[in-house]
């Protein structure tokens, strides 16, 4: 149907048509009631070691006081030699690491070459200052190129910073502890994902936010190696995933089968005009 | 809060026009709802007049008039407002025919569920609204 109210086509990208209604609604909850985004209150770590990076990331994603997601994947894929880990918004660290992975595949296919770490910060701080921190992403970005092994972190605002080991989330403060006593330069690949680990572990312990398995990820010049879950919580409950009953779990009773019988009344043909 | 310009209705006198628009309110004209809304509506206008007045003083007048040239040139080459264009020789131009940014994927007008009315929206368009 159409509207004749409508009199330019909408403009494409967000719509802040509802904001006027939500700020009207809020007034009617009485304070405290809106329904919240779900969010990662995580902790997420990075360290630089000799051959490459190790990422860490818990995976537990809330929404206020419930675990929503007992699984969740915070290390996301941006390029085969870059991976991010992402705190904040659960939607905006998703939404912003594929539009980033999306933009660095499109360059690598263009220019024949593999994308850098720090091409990739650009595009994510470019994009996060354009919404002056309405996209709630926390994220550390970390990858092997070929001028190194790069970790930065990049704040909702599009901060950036590029140092040796890192940690963002609710829990960066008590991974940070770790990692600020037990970091050296140049560590070994056992070394690291065991700092790494023992950072995540403190995280989880002292935020509530924080929980269930650790994720790693190593990048290496070679290649990534993925490690999910690197460790499993003891305190797993032992529910099925699935809930699907076996065919032929409710017996049938009885049968009856009554055949259709349709007869052909009336039949027309109307030619398309193809001229 | 501060109140800016820019939320006044369209038109030759910023009148409301509330046959087809409904009701208006002061407050919703001057203050905007979201801190956003006026920043992403003139965003690429922002950044156009930045580039091209840091061009105009780098490379002289030519170069921001020769630009401005080929863009008004390809904007007049759309399809009937009602209908979808591409926009392949004005992305050409900017350069945004390789980059994927949220204006692809939030809110496709291909995929818009409102649908105008194809006279109204051409005389609006022409002016003669």
């Amino acid at each position: 149907m159409a509207l004749s109210n409508v009199l330019e086509t909408p403009a494409s990208g967000f719509n802040f048509d509802n904001a006027a209604r939500n700020s009207a609604l809020e007034g009617l909850f009485g304070g405290g009631q809106t329904p919240k985004p779900l969010k990662t209150g995580t902790t997420i770590a990075g360290v630089v070691f000799k051959d490459g990076v190790v990422l860490g990331a818990d995976t537990r994603a809330t929404s206020s006081e419930v675990v929503a997601d007992k699984q969740c994947a915070k290390i996301h894929y941006i390029a085969p030699n870059i991976y991010c880990c992402g705190a904040g918004t659960a939607a905006d660290t998703e939404k912003t690491t594929e539009l980033l992975s999306s933009n660095l595949a499109i360059f690598s296919l263009n220019s024949g070459r593999n994308p850098r770490v720090v091409m990739g910060v650009n595009i994510l701080q470019d994009m996060l200052y354009r919404y002056h921190g309405q996209i709630g992403a926390n994220l550390i970005l970390g990858g092997v190129d070929c001028t190194g092994n790069h970790l930065y972190s990049v704040g909702p605002y599009g901060s950036v910073n590029k140092v040796p080991y890192l940690t963002m989330g609710s829990g960066d403060l008590a991974a940070l502890g770790i990692l600020e006593d037990g970091f050296r330069p140049d560590l070994e690949l056992e070394k690291a994902k065991e700092l790494v680990r023992v950072a995540i572990h403190a995280g989880i312990m002292s935020d509530l936010g924080s929980g269930n398995n650790i994720d790693i990820c190593v990048i290496t010049k070679e290649g990534v190696d993925y490690i999910r879950p690197y460790l499993e919580s003891e305190y797993r409950d032992n529910r099925k995933m699935k809930y699907k009953y076996r065919p032929g779990t409710t017996p049938v009773l009885t049968e009856k089968v009554v055949p259709l019988k349709l007869e052909v009344v009336q039949e027309t043909v109307q030619q398309m005009d193809t001229a | 809060i501060v109140p800016v310009a820019g939320l006044c209705p369209q038109g030759a006198y910023g009148v409301q026009d509330s046959l087809r628009g409904g009701f208006s309110s002061v407050k919703n004209e001057l203050l905007p709802s979201h801190p956003l809304e006026l920043s992403e509506k003139n965003f690429h206008l922002n950044q156009d007049k930045m580039n091209l007045s840091t061009l105009r003083n780098i490379q002289g007048l030519h170069a921001p008039l020769k630009l401005q040239m080929e863009y008004r040139a390809a904007r007049q080459i759309q399809r009937l407002p009602f209908l979808q264009s591409s926009h392949l020789a004005l992305d050409t131009l900017r350069g945004s025919d390789d980059v994927i940014g949220f204006e692809d994927i939030l809110s496709d007008p291909a995929q818009s569920e409102m649908m105008g009315e194809p006279h109204l929206m051409v005389e609006y368009k022409l002016g003669l609204l």
